[in-house]
């Protein structure tokens, strides 16, 4: 097991860094197209790397991680909230795992 | 207004924000808590990130004891869009501003606090930032230690449900945008296609979590920038503070 005080420590100077550079080094506005699309589309990217199939694998019966996902996907495709969602997916994974 | 009362106009402001931080700090201390982390490291690790996207893809890395490289390039990934927002800042401060206040607003620069900026009428005021980074970071880091703190005494069965929570908020995140653009949705499917591929093939599943999410939001996102650029190409930001509102830390 690697340090996880370094681990932490490096995190943040990584996150730190991303954000003090352009504030204090770019002063003009960025015009290549390619990177300000790529920047629009990584965070939805990574989120949704990251949700799919770990999901499955952070509960502990793996159907109540894929009813959490897709009843989730739904209530936020019909307009809930971050908050609404969330709950959702928490209240049905704690269901089907006392019947599963 | 004087610098006090800009201070209280960010307070204000960072009130609702907090009580959000509060509940996601609280599932990332979850998350955290199941790593191996303590309710220390888990405050240092909000303290030191403000990220929940970042400080959950870190901790997959700290799981599968990554390499320090690993995690390194994880967090700039998991993170990259934050530059867009320090730039779209960058441009919103006044150029009479001294050079210490850009080093201390860019240290709370998430989507939230990063939105509350920009509805700012004029320039922005490093006070009135300062106010809202007192409430809603604090409520951040110390949502992240009462996480790990619960986790300690909630049983398995309540982590387990508690432990989706943070990938119910990823979901709230990506499904919106998702709706309103065919580009993002079809990046939505095929991120889960291939990340459950990359999960489930031989050879490929062997590689780390933590990498195989880098190359595939490098790859795809690549991908997407050349098939559907973004139409409006400037640094305004006004995407990611449309979305600023709503969206993760």
């Amino acid at each position: 097991m690697k340090n996880i005080y370094i681990y932490i420590l490096i995190m943040g100077l990584v996150s730190y860094t991303i954000r003090v550079l352009p504030m204090t080094l770019i002063r003009k506005p960025i015009k290549n197209q390619f990177i300000l699309s790529f920047l629009y589309y990584v965070p939805y990217v990574t989120l949704a790397v990251m949700t799919f199939p770990a999901i499955t694998e952070a509960t502990q019966s793996p159907i109540a991680g894929m009813a959490a996902l897709i009843l989730g996907i739904l209530a936020a495709w019909f307009g809930a909230s971050l908050f609404q969602v969330s709950v959702l997916c928490c209240a049905v994974v704690f269901v089907l795992e006392l019947v599963l | 207004m004087n610098q006090k009362q800009l201070f209280g106009a960010g307070m204000r402001d960072g009130m609702p924000v907090c009580l959000g931080y509060i509940a996601v700090g609280f599932s990332i201390g979850i998350a955290a808590k199941t790593v191996g982390l303590n309710a220390f490291q888990g405050f240092l690790l909000s303290l030191f990130n403000n990220a929940s996207a970042g400080e959950y893809a870190g901790l997959t890395v700290m799981a599968a004891a990554g390499s320090y490289l690993e995690i390194a390039l994880m967090t700039l990934v998991a993170n990259a869009h934050y530059l867009l927002m320090s730039c779209a800042l960058s441009q919103r401060v006044s150029p009479e501003m001294k050079f210490r206040h850009r080093l201390f607003i860019s240290y709370g620069i998430t989507d939230e606090l990063f939105g509350l900026g920009i509805a700012r009428p004029d320039y922005i005021e490093p006070a009135y930032m300062y106010g809202a980074f007192s409430v809603a970071l604090t409520g951040w880091s110390f949502g992240t230690m009462f996480g790990v703190l619960a986790g300690n005494v909630l049983s398995t069965r309540l982590v387990s449900a508690l432990s989706v929570a943070l990938f119910g908020m990823f979901i709230a995140i990506i499904i919106p945008p998702a709706k309103r653009d065919r580009a993002v949705l079809l990046c939505v499917i095929v991120s889960f296609a291939a990340s459950f591929a990359a999960a489930n093939l031989p050879v490929i599943a062997e590689i780390s979590e933590g990498t195989r999410t880098i190359v595939l939001t490098v790859v795809i996102s690549a991908g997407a920038a050349v098939l559907f650029p973004v139409k409006q190409a400037s640094c305004e930001g006004s995407e990611t503070a449309e979305s600023g509102q709503t969206t993760e830390n």
